[in-house]
């Protein structure tokens, strides 16, 4: 481009136009998931498995085994691992090593590892202990909101907010989770409405993308179909990512419903860890395993190496003295 | 604003571009992305309950008759309009369906309800019908090793065979059903060619099959594979007479029947409780399980005729009498012990 005048490479220059124009990415995205395509060719998974997973097994974990959990998922080609919660380990003691964890693991280039804070506390300690990205924890069930964090879902926000402003101070991401965004144990039925309200109140609030969870893992592609068409009124669809619990078996359908409506970023956790504390002996999280073996068989691309996540699923089930949830894991015959 | 820039390359967004096109109006974008997911789906799906005959015939415990009747009877009551009864095989080959013959005679019949039974050969079919069946159900394969494994026999050599039992139940009166299995996969052979499904699919239909149900036997098909079968069949049967029968070994089944019902499939083969596990994947789970198909369906506000909480008694029923767990989640989630 030689003869070509400043002024116009600076107007052919695709980065620019990023910058000048930052909708213009995500129009990109969405003419890509309509014309010739009808799926994302490219899925971006977020393993929750250390976090979430962990989170909801009843036994403690040892610090040493959460650490060699995260570095065999850190080889496996996962962009981003939930690595633990800086909430007080008064109210979630399995995840009081956050420190030891976060200061332990070995993080690969071009990881993101993402932990939870609750508040401006929580942002602070996570800061300290390295923490390089945050999350943030909304609700779309009132009643959710008060008897999980002890405030309405207009507090949570206000505490968020504070989070968010010093984390971009910081120049510190911020995920929003929206939980309760197909049914509330509590509440029953969720409004798409009131999902869109909150999840649009994080985008706003500066969350660069806001993943939206079935916590109690009731959805159905129908449900999952009405809330997504109302969210992505309000959030673009490539700032939204699912989170979907397999409660009744529907995870896997219902995130082929959100890839079919543009949505490509799914949350999962290796081996299906954690359980529902909702349904006593039901299972939780989908399985890391599961959605990449329907993802390749759709030629969907994730980056990531299944036989290394199901290696990372034994380990850790062997840890815990207990089988995998993952249906792919216990077709291949490695179960205990 | 208004730049209209042309989408010249559409490889990595990361590279410098010369010039792209852009389109103006967004929310339409975000309507038509939808249009998939959105897709008019069957008001009303039939579920063919599979657990009495596929499910326990692959369940290590035999089961005794009476247990066997009482499922049936109760998956009688529950709405549901297909159950398959039983087999007509060898019990040298399945020893699990021996009793065929007590269990078509001691079932108490639902009105509106069918009972179809597998009949192998014209001798499976004679003591069918002499036994009561009203409705016959014959199984091919999509794959020549397979089909000499399980059959001993070639695919065109077990479609002969057939021709009999076509041409008796013709004369008979009674409705044919048709199975391909391995359709998108093989546990020999691996990769299953879409047009050879097709190709078997399109045999069983022109020689009278009312129905051709597809079956994932080793489960290993996800949305991809299912609906390139499904569009190379669909070319040869219309999809009206096309059924899945989905295995939920990979845990794929629920995602692969939802786009089989976008492509215009509305006949779903399920087993209660998940029953039946995978012979070639050992500890592996086998058929879907009605249950979680059943709540899936009413979820998407597509009919079904059943009623979920009987179906589950049923499985509850089942479970018990087999002594082991259920592999339905919506059984797991929803159980009251």
């Amino acid at each position: 481009m030689g003869n070509v005048p400043t002024t116009v490479k600076h107007c052919l220059s695709y980065e620019q136009l990023i910058q000048d124009y930052p909708w213009l990415r995500r129009w990109l995205l969405q003419e890509k998931t309509i014309t010739g395509h009808e799926y994302p060719e490219f899925v971006k998974i977020v393993e929750v498995g250390p976090r979430d997973g962990l989170q909801n097994e009843k036994e403690i974990v040892p610090t040493g085994v959460k650490i060699q959990l995260i570095d065999m998922l850190s080889g496996t080609g996962l962009h981003v691992i939930e690595a633990t919660s800086f909430v007080s380990s008064k109210w979630v003691p399995q995840m009081a090593d956050h420190t030891e964890v976060l200061r332990g693991i070995q993080r690969a280039p071009h990881v993101q590892y993402p932990v939870l804070t609750p508040n401006l506390q929580g942002f602070q300690d996570a800061v300290a202990a390295g923490a390089t990205e945050v999350a943030v924890f909304g609700s779309a069930s009132e009643t959710f909101s008060k008897k999980n964090i002890n405030c309405s879902i207009d507090e949570s926000m206000l505490r968020f907010e504070e989070v968010i402003n010093t984390a971009k101070e910081q120049q510190i991401p911020v995920r929003g989770y929206v939980s309760c965004a197909l049914g509330c144990p509590h509440e029953g039925h969720i409004e798409p409405s009131k999902v869109a309200e909150v999840a649009k109140k994080l985008y706003e609030m500066g969350c660069y993308e806001i993943s939206l969870g079935d916590t109690i893992g009731v959805g159905t592609p129908g449900s999952m179909f009405k809330m997504l068409q109302c969210v992505m009124k309000e959030v673009p669809a490539d700032a939204l990512a699912v989170h979907c619990h397999d409660t009744y078996g529907q995870a896997l359908p219902n995130i082929l419903t959100a890839l079919q409506m543009g949505v490509c970023v799914v949350d999962s956790a290796v081996a299906g860890l954690g359980g529902c504390p909702y349904a006593q002996g039901s299972s939780g999280n989908v399985s890391t395993e599961d959605v990449l073996y329907m993802l390749h068989g759709m030629g969907i691309e994730t980056g990531v190496n299944l036989a290394k996540v199901v290696e990372a699923g034994d380990f850790i089930c062997n840890a815990l003295c207990r089988k995998t949830n993952s249906k792919v894991a216990k077709a291949r015959g490695r179960t205990l | 604003m208004a730049a209209v820039i042309r989408l010249v390359n559409r490889s990595p967004l990361s590279s410098a571009m010369g010039q792209q096109y852009l389109a103006l109006s967004s929310t339409a974008k975000v309507q038509a992305a939808g249009v998939r997911a959105g897709q008019a789906l069957p008001e009303k799906v039939k579920i063919v309950e599979v657990g009495p005959r596929d499910g326990l015939q692959n369940e290590k415990t035999i089961v005794p008759t009476e247990t066997k009747i009482h499922l049936i009877d109760m998956l009688s009551v529950s709405g549901l309009p297909v159950i398959e009864a039983t087999s007509f095989v060898s019990p040298k080959w399945v020893p699990q369906m021996a009793d065929q013959v007590e269990v078509m005679k001691g079932i108490c019949r639902q009105p509106g309800v069918s009972y179809p039974v597998l009949t192998p050969n014209l001798k499976g079919f004679q003591a069918a019908v002499k036994a009561g069946a009203s409705e016959v159900a014959i199984f091919g394969a999509a794959s020549e090793l397979f089909s000499k494994k399980n059959i001993n026999c070639s695919v065109d050599e077990s479609l002969q065979r057939f021709d009999e039992v076509m041409k008796a139940a013709k004369e008979a009166g009674v409705p044919v059903r048709g199975y391909v299995s391995c359709v998108l996969g093989c546990p020999y052979e691996g990769k299953v060619a879409p047009e050879k499904v097709a190709h078997v699919a399109k045999s069983l239909y022109s020689m009278g099959c009312y129905e051709i149900s597809l079956g994932d036997t080793i489960g290993v098909g996800t949305p991809g594979s299912m609906s390139e079968m499904l569009e190379a069949v669909s070319r040869e049967v219309p999809v009206n007479a096309l059924a899945v029968h989905c295995h939920d070994t990979y845990g794929q089944a629920l995602a692969n029947i939802l786009v089989a019902l976008q492509m215009g499939i509305s006949v779903v083969d399920s087993s209660v409780a998940g029953l039946g596990g995978c012979p070639y994947a050992q500890g592996a789970s086998g058929n879907v399980a009605t249950e979680d198909v059943v709540y899936m369906l009413h979820g998407l506000g597509i009919q079904t005729g059943v009623d979920l909480s009987k179906l589950m008694d049923a499985g509850a029923f089942i479970c018990r009498s087999l002594n082991r767990k259920t592999n339905s989640k919506v059984s797991q989630a929803t159980c009251k012990l």
